[in-house]
């Protein structure tokens, strides 16, 4: 059964077409399809966040998602994050607040943050917490990630 | 993980995606967020020929109060329920639709997805009852509602007949003097709650219980609740004392299984102490008290 039907995503600004088998996961097609290797793969059971990224501004899970669902979609990874050579300021503050140290499941985290500050520019501690529920950190112990959040916002309000 | 090879259909109308699940009969499924099937699918739990994928469908996403019911659409996400007008009249449902698994799963996961699928620790199935929702189901030519209980008939499994499929959640909106709570544990906020418990009840003067509905999540096969331990507190003055009676009425119904969520034993004490936390809740909101709050977890 080796079907395969054409798609459509916009995925950092710029439509990409293909032809996917619909088992295909929008992880996968990002990744393989594209080539675009900053989604990581966690546990692929829909528990991390490792591959979060963002479907027409909402975080959600890459690996729990068929391409096919995605059609006619805009996608943001953490691709799109850097311009010119000039880190986005979440990508500033989790590198000057030590928001990280693997790095593995900081994409993810990213991402679930910048949807977070789209929503609520001025987030609590607590509300920084909630929206970073369904990403998963094995290094850090996670009060650096919220600090570098904070810093972000107030980044992103003074921008 | 790959699930195995499908085909994949988008039909553009709910007319059109029940024509095709009849067409394709049992081994088509219909794909909503994906949440829940999608991991079944990834593990090989299931294989279909087929994936109906529903998730576009505009005529299923509304949530409106018609007179003195609340209609949801199967559709609407558990994320756009959680902000919803209704969620702020009926507490008890925003603390359900808030506390379910992780926002990026509640982005895409819907309420129509989650009763279907029927998992027995799943938040929607439990909650319902205490709201005395009915499922409104529907095929190519036909269209029935049944209630939450009766629609649950066993883990994993619903009493949708071949090519029908929820459309439509519809919940009688409580009288005044009406208060709810639902709570549930977990280890984590993307895991299933490891126990949970849900209290909606209506009072009279004082603290005297005019109507209420009990349930326990995650405790067995099916939501546990109980009509009889229900009825032992209408026209009660709610206390501690008849609460905990309740409680332990109700644990002593329920069978949770021991699993990487936690021993039988230590899901028992869960459910006993969360269902006293909910209905201690649910009494201070049908005070008027303005409380916030949904599922914990560490």
């Amino acid at each position: 059964m080796s079907n395969t039907m054409p798609v459509e995503i916009t995925v950092n600004g710029e439509a990409r077409q293909r032809e996917v088998e619909p088992r295909m996961l929008l992880v996968e097609f990002i990744r393989e399809e594209l080539r675009l290797t900053g989604t990581h793969i966690g546990c692929d059971t829909s528990f991390c966040g490792a591959c979060t990224v963002l479907m027409d501004g909402a975080a959600v899970k890459s690996c729990t998602l068929f391409a096919v669902q995605a059609d006619g979609a805009e996608i943001i990874t953490v691709e799109a994050l850097e311009r010119d050579g000039q880190l986005h300021p979440i990508q500033q503050a989790f590198s000057d607040d030590h928001g990280l140290q693997c790095g593995y499941c900081t994409p993810g985290m990213m991402l679930s943050s910048l949807a977070l500050l789209a929503e609520n520019p001025t987030p609590s501690a607590k509300d920084i917490r909630k929206a970073l529920a369904g990403n998963v950190c094995r290094c850090t112990g996670y009060q650096n990630i919220i600090k570098a959040v904070q810093t972000a916002a107030g980044q992103l309000r003074g921008a | 993980m790959y699930p195995a090879p499908f085909r994949y259909h988008r039909p553009g109308t709910l007319g059109s995606a029940l024509k095709l699940l009849a067409e394709l009969g049992e081994g088509a499924r219909p794909l909503a967020g994906g949440q829940s099937l999608i991991p079944i699918l990834k593990m090989r739990m299931d294989e279909p020929s087929d994936l109906v994928d529903i998730g576009r469908l505009a005529e299923l996403m509304h949530i409106r109060q018609e007179k003195n019911r609340v209609c949801i659409g199967a559709l609407a996400t558990h994320a756009r329920i959680a902000v919803s007008a209704i969620a702020g009249e009926i507490p008890i449902i925003r603390d359900c639709a808030g506390g379910i698994a992780d926002p990026q799963v509640r982005a895409l996961g819907t309420i129509g997805g989650s009763v279907s699928i029927a998992d027995p620790s799943s938040d929607w199935p439990a909650l319902l009852h205490t709201l005395e929702a009915e499922i409104v189901c529907q095929g190519p030519s036909s269209k029935r509602a049944i209630k939450i209980n009766d629609f649950i008939k066993d883990s994993y499994t619903n009493s949708l007949a071949d090519a029908e499929l929820v459309t439509e959640i519809q919940i009688p909106m409580p009288p005044e003097n009406s208060g709810g709570a639902y709570i549930g544990f977990k280890k984590a906020a993307p895991a299933y709650p490891a126990a949970s418990a849900g209290v909606q009840l209506t009072l009279a003067d004082g603290n005297l219980c005019r109507d209420i509905r009990l349930v326990l999540g995650a405790a067995g096969p099916v939501p546990v609740t109980s009509r009889q331990v229900e009825q032992q507190l209408i026209g009660q003055p709610l206390a501690e004392k008849n609460l905990s009676q309740a409680a332990e009425a109700l644990v002593e119904l329920s069978d949770p299984p021991s699993d990487s969520r936690g021993s039988s034993e230590f899901k028992r004490a869960m459910l006993r102490s969360l269902f006293m936390r909910a209905a201690n809740r649910a009494m201070q909101r049908a005070g008027g008290e303005k409380i916030t709050g949904s599922h914990d977890y560490v």
